[in-house]
């Protein structure tokens, strides 16, 4: 097994209200097999002892599927690996010496909390404009009377995927949600049972986007570059057409 | 302490109906005037949340994470649960039930259970209409797999990610209510104390992990939904935020804790590569339809694993197990793994791995085939460890997963302190000694969907219940015993990190109270549990203060709560003098090496009051009699 030397330059920044700036740390014994975020962790063990305050990231799972994690890796999002979050990047694409700098996402409307972690209630907020089907607890039918066609229920399934951590509009120059709206936007319209909402629910999560502070989508594409889940960008395809169908 | 589970009598199969229809009911002007708080937002807390507020009552839910979609469900791979019998396969709920209950090795009520098979099929619907996309045949309706300690195909799946499915779908319909204006949310707050007046759940203290402030909630009564303690164990697979610090905090309040020492370690995890280890990942049960299980017959095998012929490999579990063969139930097949690398035959460069092997399946099926069940899995476990396991055995371990105890509750899912609802992995309810694969998503969602808003609306009805306000002396007093464990955490300035500390505790509690136990270790965990407790409180290092976000500082009061947990959890390992399920002592083996219980002696939940701690745990333990009046006790067999 190699250890390696890592040099770090982290975003530091005690709340929303005060300046921020990159601190340079160096980490040596760097093990390939290492996560990022356990190499992190094992930054802020080092930074504990020291007497210094530990750098404040989010996680949670460390499987790639709750989203908590999101940080910009030397300007991407997540980090070099395609279709990979940001927690199960592992040290062995980096080489000894190498410098990586940690960023937060980046946008208007993910004001920061404290150094590489931000406040994405704004998501929650898309999604409580209109992100169900408004089906009470009990009001189901049989399940199989709902017969879904194999292909569009997969190809709902994949735009369900997504795990709402933002890198798309980390990545986006525009600071754009247009996919993580899209994506929900998509999976619940394909789905029959998502017909009788379908344009209430287009055009109020589309309002509440807008709202938030996010910038339009000006097909970059940038933000299906780095989704760690690959959620298409005919996401946003699906979400415009749909909109426009809405509102004439 | 008294605890009555209040069973309702009659027929098993009609209990939960004619209970149903006999508890009380609110009107919808009288539920309007009632607040109910529900902590945490998984599956349980998710659809209990909205399902509460589409009835009617003022609903406030808190959310440890940032958003409530992160909850630790949606980490759940493999399936979920249903007695649908689409199949064709001879399914029934008397069929989930018997296996659920077999499953758990008889260690939980047969009430209980039946109503969690009864409900299994509301939840597929209810999912579905959601817009849940489940897998599903050419033909459009819903498709099935096979799921360990069961010869039916009833799991319910969509791909690998079930549990974000399921949770999105509940985090939906919960989002839902927030719009309605019933449910306010809060995120990035975490409960630090439960708050009686009048011996009743009135309320709770939390902390603003943001600012750090200190907060009070009142309401009539408070459904905890905080999911499993597993993370006393350090590494395991529960999310690094996972903790119990409300349960354990609403246990010294006076709620009884049940069945600590039950603790389900999953078979199929990737195996520990080194000290800087954070957490282990599983790789989901439904890989052993595929994969076979298997370790060289030889101690001094050296040869990879694609070059040792057919002779040379010990398929362990299809030649002790021939009728279940690779799908024996999960404690089975931990314990299997462990007694091989015990021998010696451990694969990988620790020795404590076995493999899991797919080259049949693919030779079988083709490559496409395996990829289309499988594909997010392999290319998980290719990610980690750099392995393709298209071409190379894949290597596994148990982990610690699930924790089948938890705060006791009756029938109703209401603890023994009046006004306190525990579901989900909070709870000790359904799963006894051993829980089968895809069987906790759907208790999480039968007691959030289809049970707690029942209970609940029958306590508000039947229940006097005053207004108090956070005014009320018993909040200021729980104000104050969280604020001083925080203050108490920060002045010590020791030497050692909480995570250092935490990394030591999970040694003690996987060396010796994991996947074997014994009187010696246990007694010897309790020691030492103690002796690093002391050390904890005298010498660690928690970083910054408690007026803004400062994750190291959550982190030490949940590992204190541990190290107090994880006293409970050896000495009910201990006083448990039989094996059953996950937990098996040495001592009490068949001649095979089988778990064997004493049901004449152990057929009880052990359910725990605390007493009080000083330098050790004091505890007082009282039994609840399970009586099997329509399941015969049978010792498992999975042969």
């Amino acid at each position: 097994m190699s250890l390696m030397t890592i040099n770090l330059k982290v975003w530091r920044q005690k709340n929303a209200e005060s300046p921020g700036k990159f601190e340079d740390y160096k980490l040596d014994g760097v093990s390939e097999h290492m996560s990022f975020l356990e190499m992190l962790d094992v930054l802020n063990e080092d930074l504990i002892k020291e007497g210094k305050d530990p750098v404040e990231f989010d996680y949670d799972c460390r499987e790639g599927i709750c989203g908590s994690c999101n940080m910009v890796i030397n300007g991407r999002a997540h980090g070099p690996k395609h279709k990979t979050a940001a927690c199960q990047l592992h040290m062995r694409t980096y080489n000894d010496g190498d410098t990586i700098v940690i960023e937060p996402p980046r946008a208007a409307a993910f004001p920061i909390v404290k150094d590489l972690v931000v406040d994405r209630t704004a998501f929650d907020r898309i999604i409580e404009a209109g992100g169900y089907i408004s089906v009470k607890t009990g009001a189901a039918p049989e399940a199989n009377l709902i017969p879904v066609p194999q292909d569009i229920s997969n190809e709902a399934f994949d735009y369900a995927t997504c795990i709402g951590c933002g890198g798309c509009v980390a990545a986006c120059p525009n600071s754009s949600a247009a996919l993580f709206t899209g994506a929900k936007v998509a999976h619940l319209n394909s789905l029959p049972q998502g017909q009788p909402e379908r344009d209430k629910r287009t055009i109020a999560m589309v309002n509440q986007m807008e709202k938030e502070g996010f910038g339009d989508c000006s097909n970059y594409a940038e933000c299906e570059a780095v989704c760690p889940v690959g959620i298409s960008i005919s996401a946003i395809a699906e979400m415009r057409r749909d909109y426009v169908k809405a509102i004439f | 302490m008294k605890l009555d589970p209040k069973i309702p009598s009659g027929p098993l199969a009609e209990k939960w109906t004619n209970h149903r229809n006999e508890i009380q009911l609110l009107s919808p002007n009288n539920k309007r005037k009632h607040k109910v708080i529900v902590v945490g937002t998984g599956l349980a807390g998710a659809s209990a949340a909205a399902s509460l507020s589409e009835l009617g009552y003022n609903v406030e839910v808190f959310s440890i994470l940032d958003s409530p979609r992160r909850a630790h469900s949606i980490a759940a791979q493999g399936g979920i649960n249903a007695a649908k019998n689409y199949q064709n396969d001879g399914d029934s709920v008397w069929r989930l039930f018997y296996d659920t209950i077999k499953g758990g090795d008889y260690r939980s009520r047969e009430a209980n259970v039946y109503r969690l098979a009864e409900n299994s099929n509301y939840i597929i619907d209810q999912a579905v209409a959601q817009g849940v996309p489940f897998g599903r045949e050419y033909g459009g309706l819903l498709d099935n797999r096979s799921f360990g300690g069961a010869q039916v195909s009833r799991t319910f799946y969509s791909r690998g990610q079930t549990g974000q499915q399921l949770l999105l779908g509940a985090y939906q319909a919960m989002m839902k209510e927030v719009h309605s204006g019933r449910v306010k949310m809060y995120n990035r707050h975490e409960m630090l104390d439960l708050v009686l007046v009048d011996g009743k759940a009135r309320g709770i203290i939390t902390r603003d992990l943001v600012k750090g402030t200190i907060n009070r909630y009142e309401a009539d009564a408070v459904i905890l939904c905080t999911g499993g303690y597993g993370n006393v164990f350090y590494l395991s697979t529960n999310a690094k935020n996972s903790n119990a610090t409300a349960a354990w905090r609403c246990h010294k309040r006076g709620a009884a804790f049940a069945n600590p020492c039950f603790v389900q370690i999953h078979p199929t995890c990737i195996p520990v590569s080194g000290d800087y280890q954070s957490k282990l990942t599983l790789m989901s049960e439904s890989l052993r339809n595929d994969g076979r299980v298997w370790v060289p017959r030889n101690k001094d095998e050296k040869r990879p694993p694609n070059e040792i012929p057919e002779e040379d490999r010990y398929y362990y579990l299809e030649e002790r197990y021939p009728s279940f063969g690779n799908l024996v139930p999960r404690d089975v097949a931990s314990r299997s793994a462990k007694l091989v690398c015990d021998d010696g035959l451990g694969v990988g460069d620790t020795g404590l791995a076995v493999y899991l092997d797919f080259r049949d399946a693919i030779k079988r099926d083709s490559k496409e085939v395996i990829q289309a069940k499988y594909g997010n899995l392999f290319d998980m476990y290719q990610n980690i460890t750099d392995e393709n396991p298209y071409e190379v055995p894949m290597r596994i371990f148990p982990a610690v997963h699930y924790t089948m105890g938890g705060l006791w509750v009756d029938y109703n899912l209401m603890s023994n302190i009046p006004g306190l609802f525990v579901a989900g992995e909070a709870n000790f309810s359904d799963h006894g000694a051993n829980r089968l694969g895809a069987s906790a998503l759907m208790q999480g969602l039968s007691d959030g969907y289809f049970i707690v808003p029942y209970t609940v609306g029958d306590y508000i009805a039947g229940e006097d219940l005053p207004k108090v306000t956070t005014e009320h002396k018993a909040f200021g007093e729980a104000v104050e015993s969280s604020t001083k464990i925080m203050d108490k955490l920060l002045a010590i300035n020791g030497s050692k990190t909480v995570i250092e500390f935490h990394r030591e505790l999970g040694k003690i509690m996987w060396d010796k109270v994991g996947i074997s136990r014994s009187k010696e270790g246990l007694e010897s965990a309790i020691d030492e549990i103690r002796a690093l407790r002391d050390e904890f409180w005298q010498n660690v290092r928690v970083p910054g203060e408690a007026n803004y976000y400062n994750k190291y500082l959550e982190f030490a009061y949940r590992v204190a709560d541990y190290f107090e947990l994880a006293e409970l959890m050896a000495i009910d390992a201990l006083d448990r003098g039989e094996s059953c399920g996950c937990h098996l002592r040495d001592e009490y083996q068949t001649e095979e090496g089988e778990a064997l219980r004493n049901d004449k002696e152990y057929a009880f939940v052990s359910a725990y009051e605390y007493l009080g701690l000083n330098g050790k745990l004091e505890t007082q333990l009282h039994k609840e009699k399970l009586d099997f009046e329509f399941v015969e006790l049978k010792q498992r067999s999975y042969k």
